[in-house]
Formats: C-alpha cells, sequence, structure tokens
C-alpha cells in the first residue's frame, strides 16, 4: 500500500497545503524544540548544583575544637579544648577499621610577596593526605608531602590564581616567596573545581606552620576520612565512636554537646543528593509537561486538519477511495510530517545546547546537554502521539457517510 | 441497468421517524435519459443516493446492471461507486487544491491505474468536454460552466455504467445549464444511461422520460419529447 503512488499523493497534498503543513509541522517543531532546551537547562543547572556542592571528597568529616559548657571531673565549664599532634596519631593507631586517612589543618590568614607583588591570602598548614580531602588538583611540580611534614621544611603550594597575581606570566615553581616573615620555595601549582576562592589558598607543611609559632604542637582542625565501602550508616557509627574517643581523651562531660564539633560531610552529601534528585524531577515534570503540551498542539491540528478535509474527503469517497485508503492517506501524511518536523526540532534544539555550553554559566546553567536517546526517544513519542493523534479523526472521517460529508460546507 | 423493487427509506429524527421512500419500483434501461422531478422533501434525492451508493435501503431491492446490490460496508460501496458510477453535483465538489487534470485523474488513481495512464485519459475527457487549454488551473481559475464541465468529465473518467447528476445546473445561470445540458446529451447519445435529479422543468424536457416523485412515491413516469438543448448555444 505504500506505493510510490500514495507517496506522490501525499507530496502533491502537501505541497498544495503549505500553510496546513507548516501549522502542524511547526507545533512538533516547536514541542520537541522546547523539550529539549528545557530538558538541557535542567541538566546545566544539575551540573551547577554538582559543581558547587560535590566538588570536595565525599567520605570526610572536619573535627573542630571549641569550649566546653559543662564542668566535669574538676575541670569548669567554659574550657577552651585543643587538637595536638598526638591527637592525630592516637586516631591513626586506634581506628584503623575505619580510617581512610587524616590530615590536620591550621589556617591562617598571611602577607604573600614575590618582588614587587604582594597580597593577603589564606595559607593552611596540612599533611600529604589534605590533597584528596579537598580534591585539589596538581597543575605542576608537587602537594606537600611526607618529607616535607618530617622535616618541616619551607615549602609551599600555591593556588592557580596566587601564582596569575604574584607571578603573572613568571614560572613559579622552585621562585622563592615571603609569606609572613618566612621565606618559602614554590613547589607546586594547583587548581581545585570548587571555583576561584579554593584557588587562592596556600598550602605548607602543618610542621611548618607549628615550628613558626614557636614550635608548639597544635592544631585547628582535622579532617578524617573513612573508607569508603562503609557507607552512610559506617560513617555514622565511625562518628559516634570518635566523639566518645575524643571527649573521653580531653576529659569532656559525655553529655556536653559542646567541645567537640564533628561535621559529617556523609550528611551534607546526603541532602545535596536528595536536592538533586528533587531537581531532576523536576526537570523530568518540566519536560513530560511539555511533551504533553506538544502532544495536545498534534492532536488539536490534527482535528481541525481532518475537519478542514471532511468535503474533500466525501469527494474522494464518492469517487471511489475505500474508508482504509483515506485513513492511511491522513496517517501517511501526518506521519511524514511530523517525523521530519520532529527530527528538524531536535536537531534545532540540540544544536543550540551545545553551542549554549558555558555561555549560561552566570545564571547557573552549565555546559546543558541532553542525552541522545532522550531526545529520539521524546522525538519518537511525539510522532507516535502525532500519529494517534491523525489517526482518531481520521477514522471518524472515513466512517462519516459520503453524503454526510458532501453536505458538509 | 437499474432495477428497484419497492424500496422503503425512512430517516430517524431523534424519537420520530420520517418515512422518506415509500414504495418505489423502477426500471431503467440502458441508454435512457432520466430526469427525477419533484418538490423539496419529495424523495428525489434521497433516491439519487441510494442510487448512488452514498446511502443505505431500509427495505426492498435493488439492482445495478444484474448486481444485486446490498449489504453494504463503506469498502464495499467505494470499489462498487469507483466501479459502476460517476457523479455529478449541483456544488461540483472539486477538489479546491487540484488541478483541473488531476481532480479528473482522482477516481482513475482510486482504481490503481498508473500514474501517466491517468495523466493521459484525464486529458482525453477533459478535451471531451472542451477545457484542455485550462488543464493545469485550479477550480478558483475556473467559471461555474467550466467547473462543471470539470466535474462531468471527472465523473466519465471512470467511465462508468451510469452517471448520476444532482441539480447539475442548480448553481448555473441558463446560458451555461443549457451548455451543460447539452453535454449530457452528447454523453448519453453515445450511450451511456444517465440519472438527473433536477426541480427545474425546462431541464427535465431536455432529458428523454420524466419520473415525478411526491411524498416519497412515483406519481408519474412519461416518456416525453426531448428538447435538444443545442438549438439554445
Amino acid at each position: 500500500m505504500f506505493n510510490q503512488d500514495s507517496w506522490q499523493e501525499i507530496f502533491e497534498t502537501i505541497r498544495k497545503n503549505k500553510l496546513r503543513t507548516f501549522l502542524s509541522g511547526f507545533t512538533v517543531a516547536l514541542g520537541i524544540f522546547i523539550f529539549i532546551i528545557l530538558f538541557g537547562f535542567g541538566n546545566g543547572l544539575k551540573n551547577s548544583f554538582q559543581e558547587f556542592f560535590l566538588d570536595d571528597a565525599t567520605n570526610t568529616m572536619f573535627i573542630f575544637a571549641g569550649k566546653t559548657s559543662e564542668p566535669y571531673k574538676g575541670f569548669k565549664a567554659n574550657r577552651r579544648i585543643e587538637f595536638t599532634n598526638d591527637d592525630l596519631r592516637e586516631i591513626k593507631d586506634n581506628f584503623p577499621f575505619f580510617l581512610e586517612y587524616i590530615t590536620p589543618r591550621i589556617s591562617r590568614r598571611a602577607s604573600v610577596r614575590y618582588k614587587n607583588e604582594f597580597d593577603n591570602y589564606t595559607t593552611r598548614g596540612v599533611g600529604p593526605d589534605h590533597q584528596y580531602a579537598e580534591k585539589t588538583i596538581m597543575m605542576k611540580g608537587r602537594y606537600v608531602n611526607e618529607l616535607d611534614v618530617k622535616n618541616k621544611s619551607k615549602h609551599a603550594v600555591i593556588g592557580r590564581l596566587v601564582a596569575r597575581d604574584l607571578f603573572k606570566q613568571e614560572d613559579p615553581l622552585g621562585k622563592f616567596i615571603n609569606v609572613g616573615n618566612s621565606v618559602f620555595k614554590v613547589v607546586g601549582v594547583f587548581q581545585d573545581e570548587g571555583g576561584d576562592n579554593e584557588e587562592r589558598f596556600v598550602y605548607i607543611p602543618y610542621t611548618t606552620r607549628q615550628s613558626l609559632e614557636k614550635g608548639n604542637d597544635k592544631i585547628d582542625q582535622m579532617i578524617v576520612a573513612f573508607r569508603p565501602e562503609l557507607g552512610h550508616k559506617g560513617s555514622l557509627a565511625f562518628e559516634r565512636q570518635l566523639r566518645v574517643f575524643l571527649k573521653e581523651k580531653k576529659v569532656i562531660a559525655p553529655k556536653d554537646p559542646n567541645g567537640i564539633f564533628i561535621r559529617n560531610i556523609a550528611d551534607n552529601i546526603k541532602q545535596n543528593q536528595e536536592f538533586a534528585n528533587v531537581l531532576q524531577l523536576i526537570v523530568t515534570f518540566v519536560g513530560l509537561g511539555t511533551l504533553i503540551a506538544g502532544i495536545i498542539g498534534i492532536s488539536n491540528i490534527m482535528v481541525f486538519v481532518v475537519k478542514e478535509r471532511t468535503k474533500e474527503l466525501g469527494v474522494r469517497k464518492a469517487l471511489g477511495a475505500t474508508p482504509k485508503s483515506v485513513i492511511q492517506m491522513i496517517l501517511q501524511e501526518s506521519i511524514f510530517i511530523t517525523t521530519i518536523s520532529g527530527y528538524v526540532g531536535m536537531a534545532l534544539g540540540v544544536f543550540l545546547l551545545k553551542n549554549i555550553n558555558e555561555t549560561l554559566e552566570d545564571y547557573f546553567i552549565k555546559n546543558p546537554y541532553i542525552d541522545i536517546s532522550t531526545a529520539l526517544f521524546a522525538t519518537l513519542i511525539l510522532i507516535i502521539f502525532g500519529g494517534i493523534a491523525g489517526y482518531i479523526p481520521a477514522k471518524r472521517a472515513a466512517s462519516i457517510k459520503p453524503i454526510v460529508a458532501l453536505r458538509d460546507e | 441497468m437499474i432495477q428497484i423493487k419497492d424500496l422503503h427509506k425512512s430517516y430517524k429524527m431523534g424519537s420520530s421517524s420520517l418515512h422518506v421512500l415509500k414504495g418505489i419500483n423502477l426500471t431503467v434501461e440502458e441508454g435512457e435519459l432520466v430526469a427525477i422531478m419533484g418538490s423539496s422533501g419529495s424523495g428525489k434525492s434521497t433516491l439519487l443516493n441510494i442510487i448512488g451508493m452514498l446511502d443505505l435501503l431500509d427495505d426492498g431491492s435493488y439492482e445495478l446492471d444484474n448486481v444485486l446490490i446490498k449489504d453494504l460496508d463503506e469498502t464495499k460501496a467505494a470499489k462498487y461507486r469507483n466501479k459502476f458510477l460517476g457523479f455529478i453535483f449541483q456544488s461540483f465538489n472539486l477538489i479546491n487544491y487540484k488541478t483541473a487534470v488531476e481532480n479528473v485523474s482522482l477516481p482513475l488513481y482510486y482504481q490503481g491505474m498508473k500514474r501517466a495512464e491517468r495523466q493521459e485519459k484525464a486529458l482525453k475527457y477533459l478535451t471531451s468536454v472542451g477545457l484542455l487549454d485550462w488543464a493545469t488551473h485550479l477550480p478558483s481559475e475556473l467559471s461555474g460552466g467550466q467547473k462543471q464541465r470539470v466535474a462531468i468529465a471527472r465523473a466519465m473518467a471512470s467511465e462508468p455504467k451510469l452517471l448520476l447528476a444532482d441539480e447539475p445546473t442548480g448553481a448555473l445561470d441558463t446560458q451555461t445549464s443549457n451548455e451543460v445540458m447539452d453535454l449530457i446529451q452528447k454523453i448519453n447519445q453515445e450511450g451511456k444511461t444517465i440519472l438527473v435529479v433536477t426541480h427545474e422543468e425546462d431541464i427535465a424536457q431536455m432529458c428523454k422520460r420524466i419520473i415525478r416523485l411526491k411524498d416519497g412515491v412515483i406519481v408519474e413516469d412519461t416518456e416525453v419529447n426531448q428538447v435538444l438543448a443545442t438549438q439554445y448555444v
């Protein structure tokens, strides 16, 4: 039945009813185009979100010290708790089952100078494993290593933007910078996906920082990473045991809510993941809504087209067209138009998304994309529903007695 | 050609039913040119529609060219219409986005004829109604008389056994009416059986036989001396 002749008949109809063809084609193309753009933007939003919240390692806990709020075992309340290198070692020794790595962090603001360029930056005294906690990416040279920590070497690893500000075009590796009143040798330059602020840090060995501060062994905070295979539940157990252990060691009342604070990233991650899921749900919902609007659009057009052609169909039937040939003609035409315009709309949408790329990053839409299978599937759905939307009125028109159809003015 | 026995037809109008044809008996031989007359509501169009298989009969029998027409579904009716019948309508019913020649070749398309053959045959019939020069024009570019001649060519193209004309001159002025009737008479003279529904007396007088309907029954069936339309053209 799908012979050359029926195609010729359809092409003729399409060619001579340009407005009608354009309208139905445009509806389909627009529907799929908007679907792809919205879906792509949704994905872009998700990308931005992931960049904001999910750039650091997800299996870490931050441990801070504070002031106690309850008297305990002869100590009065309001006592300041401080961590020392000793605590690092003991956690390492006591929790081998849970622990992946542990690193201290000592943050200090300092003026950093190279030749005539200087500015204030945050320096962080860290251990080698800090690199994993922050997911720091080395661009040049190396990160702080065990030897640096052991020798208290005056080695610094500077952020990409620090290097740009102070060194301009110069290669910073092996150059000497002033951090506060001390001279450090630059051994590495890093970048971080967490954004500009994260690239304005200067990392130095924590032991070096301690020796600069009169040789003490104090630590601001500790970053503890648990084995990822423990999962969220395992991390909670670890957190609980760690809290008990530290409170006992620092002689803090077990019920004292202050003194030691543990921030479990896994908790944040879980919340953020839930938020990302909600975002995904919204994206899907918007996509489905657009698709349904598109389907309704085509249905309307098809009803209108068939209505407009009622008389013509009556004439055709009087001249010997069977109901089957009438339905086939309308279906073939509508599927042909929806297929062509559907793919045109899809191609335009995908093309636009590809070109948007980074340009909408200020609006939190980063790398909008749609995977090709989703795009094809949506287009196919629209074509199928376009077919169904055409079939129902076509079937009705085909079953109208020609005498009734002929009377239609 | 046509044998109709005790034909009944009624339409349901809500709860009541309207009995339109109340026992029609009619025989038409091959080569006849019959006018069916009657005031509106007399059932003449219903009769034509049943003969044309555009509508179904309730009771009685109808034979066309010795084929009993019954149990018609739409597909079967479409095939019979295509094979046996040619229609000429008052409002021409040309497809407005198709040119004259495309309109004429449409019934041939539904006969499954090849494109080139269709084209050739359609041009032949357009020539026979004197419109070869207008073959590639759209209906909107034609006058009323020309449109009806295209419609006649279309009805003739499938080479039907029977031509049915429903008020063929209803939308035309006298001069054009005469031209169209002249054409119909000529087709009849070549041996084609034609039924013309009309309410105009002078058009009826141009046929060979007049059947008058009133309230769903035949009240008069007379042979007439045919007035040739040629003299007015």
